[in-house]
């Protein structure tokens, strides 16, 4: 049976990233819809009208909403290909904490440094780093997070790192410089094609950040 | 070989009630401890060094973290023949995806509703109704969220039913009156001993929860 998948997406979101991912590595065939924020299409708020976000996963008429809820959902239903989820209980517990650890920090702080100046964007990004910090040291020797193989944590975070050149020039600071293994593991990552194919050139990012900033009147 | 299960955890945490009621429901023997969030324990800080919260479930010495992920822990561990989570993976996202519209919006409404007093606390009142709306409109006609059988979606709403009453006398609304189907759907999951036995009594909870305001009213 042929397996419709469709994604409503927003390039530069790091949700959609990660489910973008997560297709390729499964080598599912999809189609990719861009969605326009200020003009949401109807099939974007019929599929998802509890928050009206995306990424929206269609597979064959029906929606899955919530990125890493549907990182898992690609994981488990195409599950002969490319495991991101461990086997084991335990790992999978862990898998998931640091997953859900990336979504309760890395998104809003990093909102804060291209969003605020002075004392608040100083704390954002002491907080920023302090919590890229804590990865780094999951990560610890480990080529990745998920150990030998590319798994559930490495796609949780690595769409962020098409957003750390904005960052650093939002925020005037280094992230390679205070988080080495970490940037060493992104650049790991985007050896392959799932994640380099997925990610958005982090100059284009910036370039939306800057017109952000400029449409939320933020100097 | 039963190894060791221990909860860290406070009595009136919505998030600890999902721990106990998940293991009780798989007939898990455990030692819950009782934490004093003024003064944690070194365990605690040891277990949860990232979050520092309760609940913490500390298997065979290894600890599992956020309550879902707990619950979810859980499900796979013990008593497969009575699945919290739903076996195909289309209504598992579905699971899924209404837990974390719990902790997002229910979780968050509350936190609003509860410090608020004057015209903030109608409008977080009105916020709060709507999203127990919601869930009342998802739960349709069935006897639990899961269908026929209580479930994943059940452990993680449940426990925010044993606030009901001390919220209704403090802001002095009635959710039974608003959401009457949502009540008696609560009122049939107490009427399971692993539900029962996991939340504290309601007239004990709203002192809980006067005291509390009051502290916050002197601060």
């Amino acid at each position: 049976m042929a397996e419709e998948v469709v994604l409503l997406d927003f390039w530069p979101s790091p949700f959609g990233m990660r489910v973008r991912i997560a297709l390729a590595e499964k080598g599912i065939a999809y189609e990719y819809k861009e969605e326009d924020l200020r003009n949401k299409s109807p099939l974007l708020l019929e599929m998802n009208p509890v928050h009206k976000k995306i990424p929206v996963l269609i597979h064959n008429g029906k929606p899955v909403c919530e990125s890493l809820i549907e990182v898992q959902y690609i994981d488990e239903v195409w599950h002969d290909k490319s495991p991101l989820m461990p086997s084991d209980p335990y790992e999978r517990a862990q898998a998931r904490f640091w997953a859900d650890f990336v979504d309760k920090k890395i998104y809003d702080l990093g909102r804060k440094i291209w969003s605020t100046k002075g004392e608040e964007q100083e704390a954002a990004k002491k907080e920023f780093v302090e919590s890229l910090k804590l990865l780094e040291g999951e990560l610890g020797d480990k080529p990745f997070f998920g150990g030998e193989v590319f798994g559930f944590v490495d796609v949780a975070l690595v769409p962020y790192y098409s957003w750390f050149h904005a960052y650093e020039t939002c925020g005037d600071f280094s992230i390679e410089a205070e988080c080495p293994k970490l940037v060493a593991w992104a650049k790991r990552c985007m050896l392959r094609e799932s994640v380099s194919r997925s990610l958005p050139d982090p100059q284009k990012v910036h370039g939306f950040v800057l017109e952000l900033k400029k449409r939320f009147g933020v100097e | 070989m039963a190894e060791e299960v221990i909860l860290l955890d406070f009595w009136p945490s919505m998030f600890g009630m999902r721990a106990r009621i998940a293991l009780r429901e798989k007939g898990v023997e455990f030692d819950m401890r009782e934490e004093d969030l003024s003064n944690k324990s070194p365990l605690l800080l040891k277990m949860n060094p990232v979050h520092k919260k309760i609940p913490v479930l500390i298997h065979g010495g290894k600890p599992v973290c956020e309550s879902l992920i707990i619950v979810q822990y859980i499900d796979e561990t013990w008593g497969h023949e009575s699945p919290l989570l739903p076996s195909d993976p289309y209504e598992r996202a579905r699971a899924r995806f209404w837990a974390d519209y719990v902790d997002k919006k229910i979780y968050l409404a509350l936190r609003t509703l509860r410090p608020s007093t004057g015209e903030a606390q109608e409008a977080a009142k009105k916020e709060y109704i709507e999203s127990l709306k919601v869930m009342e409109g998802e739960l349709g006609d069935k006897a639990y969220f899961g269908g026929e059988r209580f479930g994943y979606v059940d452990v993680s709403l449940i426990p925010f039913y044993s606030w009901f009453y001390g919220l209704e006398v403090l802001a002095n609304f009635s959710i039974k009156e608003e959401c009457p189907k949502l009540v008696a759907w609560a009122e049939r999951c107490m009427q399971r001993e692993s539900v029962a036995k996991s939340l504290p009594d309601q007239y004990k909870l709203y002192e809980y929860l006067l005291e509390r305001t009051k502290k916050l009213q002197a601060q």
